[in-house]
């Protein structure tokens, strides 16, 4: 594994400085887009957590899983990987980082306008689970309005839309079938 | 007059070139991806190395085996909606055994099978694909064959309400990593006991059909339960250093779920006895039932077929 922080110990400065290639490499690395929702970026999507360079260039850009069975994963780490080298940076690394763990909370609010614009609609607020976990018996409710029309008017086809962590919606307004991500 | 393209041998021969050309661009086949690549997996002061690696490979056992059986109901549910609850449950609990077999590994990397030099299987993958029967420690009730819908359904709601209760003192652990594995696994529990606990009441209320299948499938998994609340010497040597929890300390917490499902569906709790150990061991000592061999020899026979393959 690359060292995050192996540097020679009195730093001289090198070519490129790491704050200025470290901004560099941060915004490449941000516009790198989800696999399964593509209209959304790393960054915009809350995984994207840190990117370090150190000062022989070697860069570890650090993502954290959306569910502990992500098959995405590993496409994400290839799609930074290719990115970066394609920007420059020969030395490349990608870290997990776990804690703390990602909720839909994380998802920026360009994001959810991204989402909005895909016909897609924005989780609300995610549960807490601070304490112990109640149970939830009943229908499952959520605050969700078509991306189309603006309607609430809305019902719940399936728990699964095109991929498993969206839910499948209908609008009894306007008709339009649309995606919700959900709150996780 | 259109220009004519006639067929050079060298190009396009097989489907599979244009498909090499930058193999950066796949996922998968590039180089085996590690779930805990980076993250810091030093095992935390006074923890006795080898319990705390026994012990995530009892969680991850526990979550691998069920996946697998819940991944034979795929294409086999009563509708397209449930057969990918079903399937989703799964990955879930695959992801949580992915990571929680990488951890035991670097915990105590003298519990992984040996294989040839120069082989490219991971950790987990020799974890998972490479040990026999008898060092698998997941409970019982993971493994024993499926039945019906009300089987399955009956079962995620043992195991999730059990594995739940864990999970959530599990957050607490010394042990950064399994900390960080419980806290995403508590929200993923969470949907796991509400989905098996809502079909659970709408089958014990539904048909006269229905009840009689999902009474039957409580009765059959019940002997299996105290095996989850029952606590394993390792259990309580990585519980008294706290990195892990002692199943008996969450039993009351997972019982009153139980009941408040129970109640819901106008059932009552079955009175049959524990089922016994084997050779006075159960799962969590690698005795299994004797679908176990069976359940393995299907998840491993390709991996083993292949111990120098990368997939």
């Amino acid at each position: 594994m690359a060292g995050v922080t192996a540097q020679s110990a009195p730093s001289a400065p090198s070519a490129p400085t790491a704050p200025s290639a470290e901004r560099t490499a941060w915004q490449v690395a941000a516009g790198v887009v989800d696999p399964e929702l593509p209209m959304l970026t790393l960054r915009d999507l809350g995984v994207l957590r840190e990117v370090q360079v150190s000062d022989d260039g070697a860069v570890v850009a650090s993502i954290t899983p959306t569910y502990s069975g992500c098959p995405a994963m590993a496409t994400m780490r290839d799609d930074l990987v290719r990115t970066l080298r394609a920007a420059g940076f020969a030395d490349v690394s990608v870290r997990v980082v776990l804690e703390p763990p990602w909720t839909t909370d994380q998802i920026t609010a360009e994001g959810r306008a991204a989402l909005a614009d895909a016909g897609i609609s924005a989780p609300g607020t995610a549960p807490r689970h601070e304490g112990p976990v109640a149970l939830n018996l009943g229908p499952i409710r959520r605050a969700v309005r078509c991306p189309r029309c603006g309607s609430g008017d809305v019902r719940l086809v399936s728990e699964f839309g095109s991929t498993a962590c969206k839910a499948q919606y209908s609008c009894r307004a306007c008709w339009e079938p649309f995606d919700h991500v959900k709150e996780i | 007059m259109p220009e004519i393209h006639t067929h050079t041998p060298d190009a396009h021969d097989s489907a599979y070139d244009g498909l090499l050309v930058d193999d950066a661009h796949w996922a998968f086949g590039t180089d085996f991806e590690d779930p805990l690549a980076g993250v810091d997996t030093s095992v935390p002061d006074d923890v006795d190395a080898g319990a705390l690696a026994t012990y995530c490979l009892m969680l991850g056992d526990d979550a691998l085996v069920l996946s697998q059986r819940l991944a034979e109901w795929c294409s086999n549910a009563p509708d397209l909606e449930e057969d990918i609850a079903l399937a989703n449950i799964a990955l879930d609990l695959l992801g949580q055994a992915r990571l929680l077999l990488a951890r035991a590994a670097a915990a105590d990397p003298s519990l992984v099978p040996a294989l040839p030099d120069g082989s490219p299987v991971p950790d987990e993958d020799r974890l998972a694909f490479f040990r026999d029967e008898a060092q698998f420690r997941n409970v019982r009730l993971a493994e024993v064959p499926n039945g019906d819908f009300a089987e399955v359904i009956a079962r995620v709601l043992l195991f999730s309400t059990w594995r739940l209760a864990l999970f959530e003192q599990l957050r607490h652990s010394r042990d950064a990593v399994l900390a960080a594995v419980a806290a995403k696994g508590v929200k993923e529990l969470a949907y796991h006991r509400d989905f098996s606990g809502r079909w659970f009441v709408t089958l014990a209320r539904g048909t006269e059909e229905s009840r009689r299948r999902l009474l039957t499938a409580l009765d059959d998994l019940w002997p299996l339960w105290p095996e989850l609340l029952a606590t394993h010497p390792v259990e309580q040597q990585v519980a008294s250093a706290r990195v892990g929890v002692a199943p008996s300390t969450v039993a009351a917490q997972a019982e009153v779920i139980l009941e408040q499902v129970f109640a819901a569906g106008d059932v009552t709790r079955p009175e049959r006895p524990a089922m016994g150990g084997v050779a006075g061991g159960t799962g969590r000592d690698g005795r299994h039932t004797e679908t176990m061999g069976r359940l393995l020899a299907e998840m491993q026979v390709v991996a083993r077929a292949h111990p120098e393959g990368l997939w």
